[in-house]
């Protein structure tokens, strides 16, 4: 994730308008998702265009990572639809799905070859090249470092160099250096035209990485829009995109 | 499939222990069953101590001479002897574990033998610490010491016939050093005859003679039949054994090569089938492969493909290890491949049911671990050691699993000791029903 170059804070809210009036490359509409009595989804619709971040944010359980799973296909909705096959979809899961006793090339021929990309060992050196990880490439999966592994996670996601990359909570489990170059990798890939979705916990990663911010509270979409914009809705520009969220979630009764 | 495979191998050749279990296990497995089969069960050690004075082994018996010295060579084919010179030497090998028992032969058995006066006893001493070892001695000394009353009771018996021809025939005979002529029966009769026909019709004597010999008469026409009524009493019982039902033709050495190769097999492939599922799970690879990468029945079906594929050169190579002991017949080897292979995908089905359900592999090797010894030992109950009904749930639960079919096709491959076809196709139902139970186990796995 070394080979591209970091992006000002600002990049987030830079070129609303040019995005917006871009095609969507993914659409999911009226999704809902129910466990036994206990609904996860309701009715969410969801949008994003090529070279935006969308961000999902929500208390525990507010259904994000169903979400994500019904956009990526490890999950089906019980209605609802997604414009986009699974196979079409980068997916990122939250814990790095890769096999602990193969090397990192090992891994990333194996998706490749799975994903059918048409040039495998291109298609591995390319990730090796764009992860940083050319030289850990003979490496066991096993003997990497948790922020090392989230990046081949990242990278088998990105094998056949899809339009949407859909991510789990990427940064959790990563300290602050390696949440910081994860950024910078992903940054790069927005900036190449690559719609990314992503859950996370982390309010103040949402407010200085994403285009847009989808707020999920009991399956249920109950906020869409920039982060400033969220802030002006509460009225609290003052207090921080952090405690606007929390006041905002207050006032709907989560 | 094949990506899938070449990647499931590539974890195997980075897993040694695992891989040297599966190369080594087979071996030795073949290794312990092959020179168990060739060796033959070890003599028990037993001191052994004769105070029958030299030269008095020979007795004689209604004129026959008997070398009693016989019948320990039996014994010492039967056991390995120690030879002691004392009672007290017996006794402190006993106790100290270096025999297992000690047989005593008291110097008065010769003369109680000849006699017939009371029956001669011979002396057992046995260390009782462990009570395997102490059957086991007392068993061989025991049949042992059956065999030698039974060849001593035909012996006595030729005796006794002996002196019931003579009692029924006349002749000369001796006893203590001194001849004497024996009438018999036969004889007195006919003397008895001729000495009434001398006699007037009037005679009184003649009616008192006449009862004489018929008396004679009936004693000997019975003791005539006395030869097989003393027969039936040298061997009352004869033993006559047929076979009523079963592979009656399988021997001890085809049934234990099968035994090996089962359990081997069934043992390699659960814990491969289930141990390989439950790693995609226990990887969070999962989700990642079904979402559209591969199909669930894909992925089953290469887990119990691969499985099966391991598991059978196991068993085929346990077969070739195993044929240097025992001698197998190389032309059915074909039939052994069917059944080895029926009874991988048999297992391997059942294994990755397992796995399915265990969904981590820790768990999932114990759960393999765990129900693969009952459903042997559940097959392996024999009829008659335990009550109908339970022996009638033991054959149902068996069939429930794929052990039994690949016993038995085994057995018949390996010897043509029953048929095939039907343990075969025992074993495909046995795949379907597990490979449909371990499919509706994935639904739910990721």
């Amino acid at each position: 994730m070394t080979q591209t170059p970091a992006r000002p804070e600002t990049t987030a809210v830079d070129g609303g308008a040019e995005r917006r009036g871009r095609p969507p490359v993914i659409e999911a509409s009226a999704l809902s998702k129910r466990f036994g009595a206990r609904p996860a989804l309701r009715e969410v619709s969801l949008t994003a265009r090529a070279g935006e971040l969308v961000a999902i944010i929500g208390p525990n359980g507010a259904g994000k990572t169903t979400l994500l799973s019904i956009l990526a296909g490890e999950a089906r909705a019980d209605s609802g639809r997604v414009s986009r096959p699974p196979e079409e979809v980068g997916w990122v899961p939250q814990q790095a799905a890769l096999y602990g006793r193969l090397t990192v090339a090992e891994n990333l021929r194996f998706f490749a070859r799975l994903e059918r990309c048409d040039d495998v060992a291109e298609a591995v050196e390319r990730m090796l090249a764009q992860t940083g990880l050319a030289e850990r490439a003979g490496d066991r999966v096993e003997t990497l470092s948790g922020g090392n592994r989230q990046r081949v996670n990242v990278a088998i996601g990105l094998l056949a160099d899809p339009e949407v990359l859909l991510l789990d909570e990427p940064s959790t489990a990563l300290d602050p250096r390696q949440r910081e170059r994860l950024w910078e990798f992903l940054g790069g890939l927005v900036d190449g035209g690559t719609a990314i979705i992503y859950s996370t916990h982390n309010v103040q990663e949402a407010e200085r990485h994403a285009h847009r911010v989808l707020v999920l509270a009991d399956g249920e979409v109950v906020y869409t829009g920039s982060p400033r914009e969220l802030e002006a809705t509460v009225g609290a520009s003052g207090l921080g995109f952090e405690a606007a969220f929390v006041e905002f979630l207050r006032r709907r009764g989560h | 499939m094949r990506w899938l495979l070449l990647k499931d191998l590539q974890i195997l050749r980075r897993s040694p222990l695992l891989v040297a279990l599966l190369v080594i296990y087979p071996i030795v497995v073949a290794v312990l069953i092959g020179l168990a089969l060739s060796r033959g069960p070890e003599k028990p050690r037993v001191a052994f101590l004769n105070q029958v004075p030299a030269g008095s082994e020979v007795i004689r018996l209604g004129g026959e001479e008997v070398d009693t010295s016989r019948y320990s060579q039996q014994l010492f084919d039967a056991v390995d002897p120690v030879r002691v010179d004392s009672r007290e030497e017996a006794r402190e090998l006993v106790r100290n574990g270096d025999v297992l028992g000690a047989l005593i032969i008291p110097s008065d058995i010769a003369f109680k033998l000849q006699s017939g006066l009371e029956p001669a006893t011979v002396e057992v001493l046995y260390n009782a610490d462990d009570p395997v070892k102490a059957q086991l001695v007392r068993d061989t000394i025991k049949s042992q010491v059956q065999d030698a009353n039974a060849a001593l009771t035909r012996k006595l018996t030729g005796v006794a016939l002996g002196y019931l021809d003579l009692v029924v025939s006349g002749g000369n005979s001796s006893f203590l050093g001194r001849d004497f002529a024996v009438l018999g029966l036969g004889p007195a009769e006919r003397i008895l005859a001729q000495a009434r026909a001398s006699l007037p019709p009037s005679s009184p004597a003649r009616g008192q003679i006449q009862q004489v010999v018929d008396f004679a008469r009936g004693a000997r026409e019975n003791l005539d039949l006395s030869d097989e009524v003393l027969g039936s009493v040298a061997e009352p019982i004869r033993v006559d054994a047929r076979v009523v039902e079963g592979p009656g033709s399988t021997g001890l050495s085809s049934f234990a090569v099968a035994l090996a190769v089962t359990v081997s097999l069934m043992f390699v492939t659960l814990l491969l089938a289930a141990g390989t599922l439950a790693l995609e799970r226990e990887e969070n690879v999962f989700r990642r492969l079904v979402r559209g990468l591969v199909s669930r029945t894909a992925l089953l079906g290469e887990k119990i493909g691969l499985a099966a594929a391991c598991s059978l050169l196991v068993a085929l190579a346990m077969l070739a290890g195993l044929a240097l002991f025992v001698e197998l017949d190389w032309s059915r080897a074909p039939l052994w491949v069917a059944a080895a292979a029926a009874g991988a995908l048999g297992f391997a089905a059942m294994g990755a049911a397992i796995g399915a359900l265990a969904r981590e592999v820790r768990a999932a090797s114990l759960l393999a671990f765990m129900v693969s010894l009952p459903v042997a030992f559940v097959a392996l109950v024999p009829s008659g050691t335990v009550s109908g009904a339970v022996y009638d749930t033991t054959r149902i639960v068996s069939a429930l699993f794929p052990f039994d079919p690949a016993l038995t096709a085994l057995r018949a491959a390996l010897d043509g000791s029953g048929g095939m076809l039907l343990p075969l196709a025992h074993l495909l139902v046995l795949t379907l029903v597990f490979g449909a139970a371990a499919r509706l186990g994935l639904r739910r796995f990721g």
